[in-house]
């Protein structure tokens, strides 16, 4: 019996040393030095891809962001700012319910189903919204025209970018809104249009931010 | 070109990637675990541990090693998050709260890496780094361990012993994971994942104002979190955060390093054998269930059957705009029938059929190619089974690599079998049964019992990935999951290695015009036979009132 007591305690000592020189290698030592090669052949890319527009930091290449009017009194979730390219819907966004110190963003999905009452009726009000906000005299847009990615929310909550489609569909509008002539606008969407990586890797996408940013730049120059 | 084209050529690119690989990659894990030659920081660690890596072990003192080994692991990391409070480079977070500590200690030592916790605002650098990220490398080198010991009992004969448990982790850790995972991070830098200890720091916004970011070793952890089968997250999105996978190359080399171990390991077992081809036959029922699934998937996703699908036009929701459909579908088959979990896509918004496929992935025992080792231990034992089967069929005793499958390997091969479904049908039943653990459901209806039955069938094959809607961080579920893993870890380890135990103690049997020809087609058919029978005949009637209901009513 106490010679079983012993032995356990060894063998759980030896199992605690195991882990503390593993913590070393692989929790203390490996990071670091990742970290160290990141921040010294990478420097942008290791911190978050920052963006810059006029000098000043707007926010990641990688993150999606929400364009939207300030709040009104008494309303809970904010208009969109037409002005701007519109991203994707982001239901599934939270703000933090621990370490309440901080306002962070929680990253996620609404993970609703597909039979949901509630994402259908998510889906249906992002669809009417986006065929009224875009439909400008002698242009209108039809809800069959609405790709499927202005109406879902993306797995993130963050997804930095949109399908061409939508970023072609909103073209008429962005430039009613700004006096631009349809056709700059629709430049610009071409020239921010990324392919398929290779040809074949992922799905042809517009970095909505970067559009924006670029659609600043126009307007100043108008 | 279609998406549906774009998805097919990812797919070919992938397995182009993990063929070349194939070989180079199992011929050097079987030298690894082969070899009698230690390095010099490999020595400095056995010195540190007090143990003789020459030492051979017999399944009992393998198997304690084992559970000394992670018994401690849960003790360490469960500490960490009740100090977190207290611990410097922790950003001012609090610590974790006693269930859902002792909830992440066991999900991350069991290789499963379910999180019923937000990981952007609960845990900090130290217990990120240093407490999960440890257990991402160590829980995928004792899979692969036990998957070694068992792989030996097979090859060798007439002794009790399976190698040094000690040597087998430190091993796997030094020459195998944390190389493997230091040239992915670095890969993933290189395409905008980050890593820096900035903490939580503004950032300006197009429309002014400013937002908060959490930083961290981010793709230090994503490297491993995928290599070594586990899953979880550093952000709450998991792969599906820019930060975490930021592009489709990304995305695709992230399937492929979840893939790599797993297929390569049929070839290191080959070669452990002394017969490659046995490795292929293995190999080729992985892969046969592996392709048939993803073809299922990009069928139903790409079909989009469900009203709030059809209604938006494609099954887009919880899935990214730069992975798209079809690469969603490939990662989420991939995720569910290794033993990963990681997400790049929320599987409770993809079709009804296609939620059922992810857990019915699970269900079989996440053995195509399965987890890190577990994979391999996993499927090894269906083959035992498969042996006895054709062996009922045609009134001979059954062998498998030259040993006899008697009596007691039958037992412990049933055992084995039956564990899992147990944990996750009779886990189920009570939340199910019981009058409060069903208000932690977000959807109704067929779709929030299958929330339930995915978290429990999660956990108890140490997957990890969830329909997420669940609330899971109650005491209820932060405790029943917690069981589920830890007994649908460990339980199965102590039937393999005594399976390997007793198949080492065996002479070997020669081969006779007798013999059934396991390296043969024949042989993989009816593996894959096997495999799906037991595991529809054990779930379909949950699969039933679930996913099949949701799927086949729209």
């Amino acid at each position: 019996m106490n010679n079983s007591v012993t032995n356990t305690a060894r063998l759980l000592g030896a199992g605690l040393r195991a882990l503390l020189v593993l913590t070393l290698v692989t929790g203390v030592v490996y990071p670091l030095v990742i970290t160290g090669i990141a921040q010294g052949l990478f420097h942008d890319k290791a911190n978050g891809s920052e963006i810059r527009a006029n000098g000043k930091v707007v926010g990641s290449s990688l993150i999606g962001q929400s364009y939207n009017l300030p709040l009104k009194k008494g309303q809970q979730t904010p208009d969109a700012d037409l002005k701007w390219f519109q991203g994707r819907p982001a239901n599934g966004l939270g703000t933090n319910s621990v370490n309440t110190q901080y306002k962070l963003i929680l990253s996620g999905a609404t993970n609703l189903s597909a039979d949901s009452k509630v994402l259908i009726k998510q889906v249906q009000d992002a669809k009417a919204a986006v065929v009224k906000d875009n439909s400008a005299p002698g242009y209108t847009v039809k809800p069959s025209d609405v790709p499927a990615d202005a109406v879902t929310s993306s797995g993130s909550g963050l997804d930095p970018a949109i399908s061409p489609a939508y970023a072609e569909l909103q073209v008429h509008r962005v430039a009613a809104k700004n006096g631009l002539p349809v056709s700059a606008v629709e430049k610009l969407v071409k020239d921010h249009t990324e392919g398929r990586t290779l040809g074949f890797m992922g799905e042809p996408r517009v970095n909505v931010l970067e559009l924006n940013i670029a659609l600043k730049d126009l307007v100043a120059k108008k | 070109m279609s998406p549906v084209l774009a998805g097919v050529l990812q797919l070919l690119a992938l397995i182009g990637a993990l063929a070349l690989a194939y070989v180079p990659v199992g011929n050097y894990m079987a030298k690894v675990y082969d070899s009698r030659k230690h390095l010099r920081v490999e020595k400095w660690i056995y010195k540190a541990i007090g143990a003789n890596p020459d030492t051979e072990m017999t399944w009992p003192a393998y198997l304690r090693g084992v559970l000394a080994f992670s018994a401690v692991s849960v003790l360490f990391l469960y500490l960490l998050q009740r100090l977190q409070g207290v611990l410097p480079g922790s950003m001012g977070f609090s610590s974790v709260n006693p269930a859902q500590s002792f909830n992440t200690a066991v999900s991350f030592v069991t290789n499963t890496n379910w999180q019923s916790y937000y990981g952007e605002q609960t845990m900090g650098h130290v217990v990120q780094t240093a407490g999960l990220a440890v257990q991402n490398f160590v829980s995928a080198a004792v899979g692969i361990a036990v998957a070694v010991a068992l792989v030996r009992g097979f090859a060798r004969s007439r002794t009790g012993e399976l190698g040094n448990f000690w040597a087998d982790l430190v091993r796997g850790t030094l020459r195998i994971l944390v190389p493997g995972a230091a040239i992915a991070a670095i890969v993933l830098v290189a395409c905008g994942a980050i890593q820096n200890f900035s903490g939580i720091h503004e950032v300006g916004q197009f429309m002014g104002g400013s937002q908060q970011w959490n930083g961290g070793a981010v793709a230090s952890q994503e490297a491993i979190k995928e290599l070594g089968t586990n899953g979880g997250g550093y952000f709450n999105a998991n792969s599906a955060h820019p930060f975490e996978n930021p592009t489709p190359f990304t995305n695709l080399f992230e399937i492929f390093l979840i893939l790599v171990i797993p297929f390569s390991l049929t070839r290191t077992f080959g070669v452990m054998v002394g017969s490659v081809k046995q490795g292929y036959a293995i190999l080729a029922t992985m892969f046969t269930i592996w392709l048939g699934f993803v073809a299922l998937m990009m069928w139903t996703e790409f079909a989009h059957h469900g009203p709030a699908l059809q209604a938006a036009g494609a099954a887009m929701e919880g899935k990214e705009t730069r992975f798209g459909v079809g690469a969603s579908s490939i990662f989420a088959v991939s995720t569910t029938l290794t033993s990963t979990g990681a997400v790049d896509s929320f599987h409770s918004s993809f079709t009804g059929l296609g939620g059922g496929i992810t857990m019915l992935g699970m269900m079989l025992g996440e053995i195509a190619p399965g987890g890190t080792g577990s994979g391999l231990y996993g499927m090894l034992i269906m083959a035992v089974i498969a042996v006895f089967i054709a062996g009922l069929m045609v009134g001979r005793t059954p062998e498998y690599l030259g040993k006899k499958i008697g009596g007691r390997e039958m037992k412990l091969a049933a055992c084995y079998i039956l564990i899992t479904p147990a944990l996750v049908l009779v886990f189920t039943a009570a939340s199910m049964a019981l009058p409060t653990p069903p208000h932690s459901m977000l959807n109704s209806g067929a779709h929030g019992f299958s929330e339930v039955l995915y978290a429990f069938t999660s956990a108890s094959n140490n997957n990890g990935s969830a329909f997420a809607g669940l609330n899971a961080n109650t005491d209820w579920y932060n405790t029943m999951t917690g069981l589920a893993m830890l007994l649908g870890r460990f339980l199965p380890m102590v039937f393999v290695l005594a399976l390997a135990g007793s198949l080492a103690e065996q002479k070997p049997v020669p081969v006779t015009a007798g013999t059934l020809r396991t390296e043969k087609p024949l042989f993989t058919g009816l593996l894959v036979g096997a495999i799906l029978i037991i595991t529809g005949l054990t779930y379909f009637p949950a699969l039933a009132l679930g996913p099949l209901a949701e799927g086949l009513a729209s």
